[in-house]
């Protein structure tokens, strides 16, 4: 890492805050649509005859907030904290900044608008509106898909370009995964959102949107995820991570492997066998990949266990990367047909992308924002009793809510083969419906403590003083 | 390893090239081969209005009217269209799948599995799969129920499946159950689903 000269300030300390303002308040609204949606299973939906807020449009809000509001604005302002110090130089330019974020907030009020009127897209994890009606040129909305796309080549030029300047040197794990991610996120997003609605029909299309969700998680989110971890990781505990050479085959086993996958979302499908054996394959070896990848962090982790009792960022972190291995453990299971015959269709799939969206990669966030927001509004934490709640509601809730639906998508899966009446499934799924709602209110009163936190604290008037904040640098 | 262009190219643009080859690309190429996978535009999908749409004409002449105006392939294919556009709205695809497979007794419950051919037409760009069965399978659905069936269903589906979770449409109907607009297309459309099917009749 270069020195910095420039009396300038490396990072710009104002977009990091808005976007994780942006970020926190996505997340808000879309756990509280998810809770919402839980609550027509259990025929206590508070606006049965409305059509605006029906409940399919308040799922399409679940899901697309939780994806492109929370996720895409806290990664962000993340990397606008990472890439400016891995690179010694500024971002392109902080005009164009407050540019991407405009532009990505107004695209996902424009989304939220279009899924209240009918203008979903029929794309999973792609629902925002393309603005044409299918299959035609006729525009009947904003083009939502459009302003992503001029989003996210801006987003992209911003980064890649001090990335760029700085090529002569060899690039640290956490800059692989942001180039690499960067390249993919613009390929996966155009190829997902154009090729299955106006090239490729039917099956040929199902292989196609089967890549797109694969490679949106496994392309941008994992890789943005992996890298702040590598970032933030050896930053706070003070060493470096443990295994360069694991490092390299973690990086390109997922470069390599990953997107083969794609097409294990449609499996026992029309799609033709010999394709799905060889997702199958590759995505078994993803997980071995993966075990290289966790091993890495937790060989890192020894000899500092106690940071575990004294950083709430090292803790979320460390507890999203045990969810990770569980869930992609889980993962090499149920890509097998064995499993598929049973568990596909069911709970089980939501509870595996419920383990990975939150128990990982939202937590890795959390991590990430405990451990900047002091540093940007330039307050200590206001409660740590707060930050207990936050990080033990979070956990306690996302393993109930795991295991919960896991095991309602088996005995559903069992039911469906034994050719029960379908309302017997239902019937049978009601308790677990139950269980599910009151995980995900628990998850949401976590995330109440941590938002309230948050603004107590920017409120505060402790001014943040920086030797409170190291950890000890004797091993235990 | 750990440069600029290395990273950008060979794994950025490189490994996902290689997959796009493997996992589109090839399935493209089988699927191309098969027998019997034309590809149906909506006019041609349109061309004869079906005997469910026919009858929603004369059912409701005068909501019909007020709708579509003549009952014609033209208005087949509109009605077919903005179904579709609602059922991908109202996010029916995320709780009813549109695929039967060959596993778990599902041919006994929801009848042939699915097969490449039928889902080569315009009302399946982007096809509509899905991932989760809240609700039962719809692919199979074609010539099962009554036009009378759906509309008591969309109303309020504990009309006629007391247990059921699914939301009510009765904003798609008007007061004497006669459908609306949007209440015509979404009937002509899911009793459509499954019509590109040409096997054998199902159970």
């Amino acid at each position: 890492m270069q020195p910095q000269l420039s009396s300038e300030p490396l990072v710009s300390y104002k977009l990091i805050k808005l976007h994780l303002i942006a970020a926190a308040i996505a997340l808000l609204l879309s756990m509280a649509a998810g809770f919402l949606y839980s609550l027509q299973f259990l025929g206590y939906y508070p606006w049965p005859d409305s059509e605006l807020l029906a409940p399919g449009h308040i799922r399409l809000i679940h899901t697309n907030l939780a994806a492109y509001g929370w996720l895409v604005n806290g990664f962000t302002a993340m990397t606008y904290y990472a890439v400016p110090r891995l690179t010694g130089s500024k971002v392109l330019s902080e005009k164009m900044g407050t540019l991407i974020f405009a532009v990505w907030q107004f695209a996902l009020l424009a989304s939220l608008g279009g899924f209240l009127f009918n203008r979903a897209q029929a794309i999973e994890w792609g629902e925002t509106p393309t603005g044409f009606r299918p299959g035609t040129f006729d525009l009947n909305w904003i083009p939502v898909d459009l302003i992503v796309v001029i989003g996210a080549v801006l987003l992209i030029t911003q980064f890649m370009v001090p990335i760029y300047k700085a090529r002569e040197q060899k690039f640290y794990v956490t800059l692989w995964y942001f180039i690499s991610g960067f390249v993919w996120l613009a390929l996966t997003y155009l190829m997902g959102n154009i090729i299955p609605e106006w090239v490729l029909p039917g099956a040929a299309g199902a292989a196609v949107t089967g890549l797109f969700i694969h490679d949106l998680v496994g392309l941008y989110v994992t890789p943005m995820g992996w890298g702040l971890m590598y970032f933030f990781v050896p930053l706070i505990l003070k060493k470096p991570i443990w295994s360069h050479s694991l490092s390299v085959i973690g990086f390109w086993g997922l470069a390599f492997f990953y997107p083969l996958g794609g097409v294990h979302h449609f499996l026992i499908s029309p799609i033709p066998d010999y394709v799905e054996y060889g997702a199958i394959t590759t995505t078994l070896a993803i997980e071995v990949v993966v075990t290289t990848v966790v091993v890495n962090f937790f060989m890192t982790l020894r000899g500092k266990w106690s940071a575990l009792r004294t950083s709430f960022a090292i803790r979320w972190f460390y507890a999203g990367a045990v969810m990770y291995f569980i869930t992609c453990f889980q993962c090499a299971f149920q890509v097998t047909w064995m499993f598929q015959k049973i568990i596909h269709f069911t709970d089980w799939v939501v509870s595996h992308a419920h383990m990975i969206m939150f128990g990982t990669f939202t937590f890795w966030l959390f991590g990430v924002i405990d451990w900047l927001w002091p540093r940007i509004v330039r307050r200590e934490w206001h409660s740590t009793s707060l930050r207990a709640w936050h990080f033990w509601l979070s956990v306690t809730g996302i393993v109930v809510m795991f295991f919960d639906l896991m095991i309602a998508g088996l005995v559903h899966g069992f039911m469906q083969r034994e050719l029960n009446h379908w309302t017997d499934i239902i019937d049978m799924s009601i308790p677990f419906w139950w269980v599910r709602t009151v995980s995900g209110a628990m998850l949401l009163g976590g995330l109440m403590c941590g938002l309230y936190n948050m603004y107590a604290t920017a409120k505060s008037d402790v001014e943040y003083v920086e030797e409170n904040h190291l950890i000890p640098a004797s091993a235990d | 390893m750990e440069r600029f262009y290395t990273l950008a190219f060979a794994a950025g643009i490189g490994c996902f090239a290689v997959a796009f080859v493997l996992s589109i690309a090839f399935p493209v190429m089988s699927l191309d081969n098969y027998k019997g996978m034309e590809y149906q535009s909506l006019e041609q999908l349109a061309e004869t209005p079906s005997q469910s749409f026919v009858d929603l004409s004369t059912s409701y002449p005068e909501a019909f009217a007020e709708a579509f105006g003549e009952m014609n392939s033209e208005s087949y294919g509109e009605a077919l269209r903005r179904g579709r556009d609602i059922y991908i709205g109202q996010a029916c695809w995320h709780c009813h799948s549109q695929y039967v497979r060959v596993v778990s007794n599902e041919e006994q419950r929801f009848g042939t599995p699915s097969t490449a051919q039928e889902y080569n037409n315009y009302l399946n760009q982007p096809h509509l799969w899905g991932t989760r069965r809240v609700g039962p399978d719809l692919a199979r659905e074609y010539g099962k129920r009554t036009n009378d069936w759906h509309i008591a269903h969309l109303i309020n589906p504990k009309n006629v499946v007391p247990l059921s979770v699914m939301p009510a449409y009765a904003y798609y109907f008007n007061e004497d159950g006669s459908p609306k607009r949007d209440g015509f297309s979404l009937v002509t459309y899911l009793q459509w689903i499954g019509s590109t099917y040409k096997g054998d009749p199902q159970p």
